[in-house]
């Protein structure tokens, strides 16, 4: 098994965990087009989650209460 | 009596009516006939609101018969995307699922802005599915299609309001833009388009995407046309928790100052690649004729796309989490399936996605020490056709619609002010744009270098040789 395919066994199990939790329906015909988005998002978070930042940087928005 | 009366500017339009040279409801029965004429081509509209726009007309033409002031936009016909209530209207959203959804109530804050400074609305515009959507097109509406070639996307997703606009169908339409919903349709359409810094317009009374980045904004022919508009629009508004405090800082008397004095750079190295050559050209020719020979380039520009991407697809379904759970099949499956994988983004990524937002705009708002604006392409590439998939970008075949938005996505990342310019390159085809951008609260300086641009000719909106 190369690593996409490694991949995208890790992503149908991400898919099919995460919609049973949230209660959201995927029909198997919406798999490849979910599969491939999500693969685009994380990919997006992989190159975020690799910049280093400080700590203590507080997120964008900030509440006042 | 108008020379061109089609693509007649707000500004003149105004001038007529309140000198009582035309009346508001001439100019309103004219472009209801031009909107019936032409809408089953451009597939602009979505609902007219004709009763509404003649009876409005028609008080604002007593009120100029009195001797009454009339507001800097009387009888200028407008439209709105249709995700800005419309008092009788659903608000769509671009969506099928709205359609069961009660009228709106009341009009949106910015609908009753423009209508107090003498606007009259003509109707509600085609948009890409609940604003997820670069390409203008709609599986429930069908796509908005370009005046300038009616096979060729109006970018989107504020489609309809760039068709309108540059058809000739109205002279002002308001638009959203998340990552890019204004400034796209305005490159691909060939008009002028106004995305103000985040929290400066009031989106009470809209249909929100992100309300991490949405902001609403307006599309029309000239850069003072945005600048008669916008300054209409401004104040503050409790009923949107996001919309700054400031009173109305207006622009419009700042035009004719020009770019005089402003340091003015365009952005290199993130924003020269993968862009076509007519990006590159209509950037090189605006950068010229300002006289802006400094390149700068903006930290990490791709690591703050890949942020927006990320707070846009979680948003987008956390949004969404109970439509898609009850009527999955009733979204654009396009829309759906993006969203489906947005609620399945672990939640760490999201907050390092905001924590980066605030890294990148500490560091991008150091450059605004050096400039007080920036110049990057609008788009990589000028409209494609509709239906496309992909296309090349930086030499690689690459998927179409997560991709348009590649030069908008990194600015309205951190909120910063933007005016997207037509600059029409010297060869009749289909238009491209330049996003003019400044520091934060900054609008009067991209207003100004538009105003700038199009008095030397550089900037225009074409007018379409497609339709008549």
């Amino acid at each position: 098994m190369d690593e996409s395919d490694e991949q995208s066994r890790d992503l149908d199990a991400l898919i099919e965990a995460g919609a049973r939790i949230l209660g959201l329906p995927v029909a198997p015909e919406w798999r490849q087009a979910i599969r491939l988005h999500l693969a685009i998002s994380l990919g997006h978070g992989q190159a975020l989650a690799e910049f280093a930042l400080p700590e203590d940087l507080d997120p964008a928005p900030v509440f006042a209460a | 009596m108008i020379d061109d009366p089609d693509f007649a500017e707000a500004g003149a339009i105004a001038a007529m009516v309140a000198a009582r040279r035309s009346s508001a409801a001439a100019i309103v029965e004219a472009v209801l006939t031009r909107i019936a004429r032409l809408n089953p081509v451009l597939n602009a509209f979505t609902a007219i609101t004709a009763e509404r726009a003649r009876a409005r007309a028609a008080a604002i033409d007593m009120a100029v018969a009195a001797g009454g002031p009339v507001g800097p936009l009387a009888g200028v016909p407008f439209a709105v995307k249709n995700l800005i209530d419309v008092a009788g209207l659903p608000t769509l959203a671009g969506s099928r699922i709205n359609r069961d959804s009660p009228p709106a109530a009341a009009d949106a804050m910015l609908v009753r802005r423009l209508e107090e400074a003498g606007a009259v609305l003509v109707g509600a515009l085609n948009m890409g599915e609940y604003a997820y959507d670069f390409t203008g097109e709609n599986c429930h509406d069908g796509p908005s299609r370009n005046p300038h070639d009616p096979d060729c996307m109006t970018g989107g997703s504020s489609g309809g309001s760039g068709g309108a606009v540059a058809g000739g169908l109205v002279p002002i339409a308001l638009g959203s833009d998340t990552n890019g919903s204004i400034r796209v349709p305005a490159s691909f359409c060939g008009v002028f388009g106004l995305k103000p810094t985040y929290g400066r317009l009031s989106r009470a009374g809209s249909f929100p995407f992100v309300s991490s980045l949405d902001q609403l904004g307006p599309l029309a022919r000239s850069a003072r046309d945005l600048a008669i508009a916008y300054d209409a629009m401004q104040g503050p508004d409790p009923a949107d928790p996001v919309c700054a405090g400031r009173p109305p800082e207006p622009v419009l008397g700042a035009l004719a100052r020009g770019a005089a004095g402003l340091r003015i750079a365009a952005a290199s190295g993130y924003f020269r690649r993968g862009a076509e050559p007519a990006a590159l050209d209509a950037l090189d020719r605006a950068a010229a004729a300002l006289g802006a020979t400094e390149a700068v380039e903006l930290p990490e520009p791709d690591r703050a796309r890949s942020a927006a991407y990320v707070i846009t697809t979680t948003e987008g379904a956390a949004l969404h989490l109970d439509r898609l759970r009850r009527r999955p099949g009733d979204f654009d499956p396009d829309v759906r399936d993006r969203l489906l994988a947005g609620a399945l983004v672990p939640a760490p990524l999201v907050v390092q996605a905001q924590k980066f937002r605030r890294w990148y705009r500490d560091a991008v708002l150091r450059l605004f020490d050096r400039f007080d604006a920036i110049l990057a392409p609008a788009t990589p590439c000028v409209a494609p056709r509709i239906g496309q998939k992909t296309f090349t970008l930086d030499g690689k075949e690459a998927l179409l619609r997560p991709n348009i938005g590649i030069y908008t996505q990194p600015i309205s990342f951190i909120g910063l002010p933007v005016t997207a310019v037509p600059v029409p390159g010297p060869e009749s085809g289909l238009p491209i744009g330049v996003q003019i951008i400044a520091a934060p609260w900054r609008e009067e300086v991209t207003l100004r270098i538009a105003q700038a641009l199009e008095d030397a000719g550089i900037a225009r909106a074409p007018r379409p040789a497609a339709i008549v």
